[in-house]
């Protein structure tokens, strides 16, 4: 356990390092970063700037300071918002949190509608097609075609609002569906599996019904299998964030990381990095965990 | 969609027969329509023709017209060509870095292997899109950085299968008896382990071109690759968003041409997958 703790640090650690150096090679002076091309700003100004961000302290010195900082939860200050990057992360945070957390419920439903509904060989077909095609289509045109079908067609959603629940519902099915694909996908191919198994034969035989066979057993090692992909959809509900929310033009993390990209406000797009790391690898630790109290067959090698 | 997740869901169904042929005549239509567009559809896609602006779709003009009055048509097949270059150079570079990459791990010294395997983990922990739009980042917007992030983004998988598959071939029995024979370690690599690696990465790099492809459209629609008025699948999309509810063509149209690209080397690279393990069905 302490390892694995361990291992969340090194790879908070490995992104904060890694995105320092990124952009600390990138070629231009961050000061006329944070100027923008058109003033003119006399070179004592400058200077004076530099010293305020501590932007001429040696480079061994920023790295330790940003470290020290980071430890302290410190992501330093926005080039473009003058405020600090904890602040922007936080006003923006609550939005896409909303968003992501609908979508996940609205992606584990329809998943495990679809892989126990369509235990058939005929539905397995349909839904197979199904699945490639919503895995296939880029989540941010699934959100244009749904305001297009939806919110103007037929009128059942706003096509502007973006604080009601009711405008949650669209980007949340946006974001969703591909997700939706490829967990139905797993959780198919895992109950095809543990279908084939001897305990399965076993349970039939003694005389359990398909559907108790499905409960008590086979869905338990199709979960499994669903489990070892948390980390992808944590990731892919985030970075799907940002299309959706340009999509419909919410609020959230997705937008401010694109417009502290577009605005090369590189202390924003660092912290979100280092959360964004850090989420990721507490994601990972967290499934590690629920593996042994899923799969009792873990506990006793450990 | 991360090419991991795909190669991973891969090892499901196999596509049957008919899929894969359409797959492959749908791709071949593409190339077709990226080499020759004008095979496809004699109309300018620049060609603006403002008294006919946000025409529905109908026979002079199937997928309709955009504000200025531009075919969709035409620069829906126009930007095939954009955004499979872009698709295709995005998914080599990748290949080849990962190649490069995953070869050195495997054959490196212990010390060597554990640092990059270290590197590649942190990187895939990471979802795709956020590697491209940190590159982006630092690079600044535009068509030729949009390729070098792709790429980028997606080196790690294909060094990770490199490095893996280099690992496999160093312990066979043709590799030990080059050695033994006295073979220059460095030709090994190119006679031996490179050819034997570069199979399953292209098997790969057929999903992955799907991936890269729909990639590109999403950073295009975000305003972070080709600017107008070219005529790019993503760009069009995010130029049809503005009028959903009077013209829903300027955003569909090139959507489906996306999704289309993507199912199709999908279900292709699948059938290759298949092949390669020795399922058929």
């Amino acid at each position: 356990m302490l390892g694995r703790l361990g291992g969340v640090v090194l790879v908070v650690w490995g992104a904060a390092t890694l995105g320092f150096i990124v952009l600390k090679l990138i070629p231009g002076d961050p000061v006329d970063v944070m100027l923008g091309v058109q003033t003119q700003v006399s070179d004592e100004t400058k200077d004076a700037i530099r010293e305020d961000w501590g932007l001429n302290q040696p480079l061994l010195a920023q790295y330790f300071g940003y470290l020290g900082r980071l430890l302290g939860a410190d992501l330093g200050q926005s080039y473009q918002l003058r405020q600090p990057v904890a602040t922007v992360i936080a006003q923006q945070l609550p939005s896409t949190l909303q968003l992501t957390l609908l979508a996940l419920v609205f992606a584990l439903v329809l998943a495990a509608a679809s892989a126990l509904f369509a235990r058939s060989r005929r539905t397995g077909r349909v839904v197979s097609v199904l699945e490639l095609v919503v895995i296939s289509s880029p989540a941010f045109w699934t959100g244009l075609v749904l305001i297009a079908v939806f919110a103007f067609g037929l009128g059942w959603f706003p096509v502007a609002e973006t604080n009601t629940p009711r405008s949650l519902v669209l980007p949340a099915l946006a974001l969703a569906l591909p997700v939706a694909g490829i967990v139905s996908q797993i959780l198919r191919q895992g109950l095809d599996a543990a279908e084939r198994q001897p305990f399965a034969t076993t349970a039939l035989a003694r005389g359990a019904t398909r559907s108790r066979l499905l409960t008590h057993h086979t869905l338990r090692h199709a979960a499994t299998d669903s489990l070892t992909i948390s980390a992808y959809l944590v990731g892919s509900l985030l970075s799907g964030a940002v299309l959706v929310e340009t999509v419909f033009a919410r609020p959230g993390l997705g937008r401010a990381t694109l417009r502290a990209i577009i605005d090369r406000d590189l202390p924003v797009v660092l912290g979100i990095i280092v959360l964004a790391a850090a989420t990721f690898a507490i994601v990972n630790l967290i499934v590690d965990v629920l593996y042994r109290v899923v799969d009792p067959r873990l506990r006793e090698t450990s | 969609m991360s090419l991991a997740i795909t190669t991973r869901l891969a090892r499901g169904r196999v596509p049957r027969f008919g899929g894969v042929i359409v797959a492959a005549v749908f791709l071949a239509v593409l190339a077709a329509a990226a080499v020759l567009p004008g095979l496809f559809t004699p109309i300018d896609p620049l060609q603006t023709e403002i008294s006919n602006s946000l025409a529905a779709p109908s026979l002079a003009h199937p997928f309709g017209t955009d504000q200025t009055g531009r075919d969709v048509f035409s620069r829906v097949i126009h930007g095939t060509q954009h955004s499979l270059v872009i698709g295709l150079v995005a998914t080599v570079l990748a290949l080849v870095a990962g190649l490069v990459i995953g070869t050195i791990a495997g054959i490196a010294p212990r010390a060597v292997d554990t640092v990059l395997s270290r590197i590649i983990d942190v990187l895939m922990a990471f979802p795709e899109l956020l590697i491209a739009l940190l590159v982006i980042a630092i690079l600044g917007p535009g068509e030729s950085s949009l390729v070098i992030a792709l790429g980028i983004a997606s080196t790690p998988v294909y060094a990770r299968v490199a490095r893996i598959q280099t690992l496999v071939v160093r312990r066979s029995g043709y590799v030990r008896a080059a050695k033994t024979i006295g073979v220059h370690p460095l030709a090994t690599v190119v006679r031996h382990v490179v050819p034997n690696t570069l199979g399953p990465l292209l098997v790969m790099a057929t999903i992955g071109f799907g991936t890269s492809i729909a990639a590109a459209a999403g950073l295009s629609f975000l305003g972070l690759g080709s600017a107008p008025p070219t005529p790019e699948w993503g760009l069009i999309l995010s130029e049809g968003r503005n009028f959903l509810g009077t013209a829903w063509w300027i955003a569909v149209f090139p959507g489906l041409a996306v999704t289309g690209t993507v199912i199709a080397a999908t279900v292709f690279g699948r059938r290759l997958l298949a092949h390669r393990a020795g399922r058929t069905s």
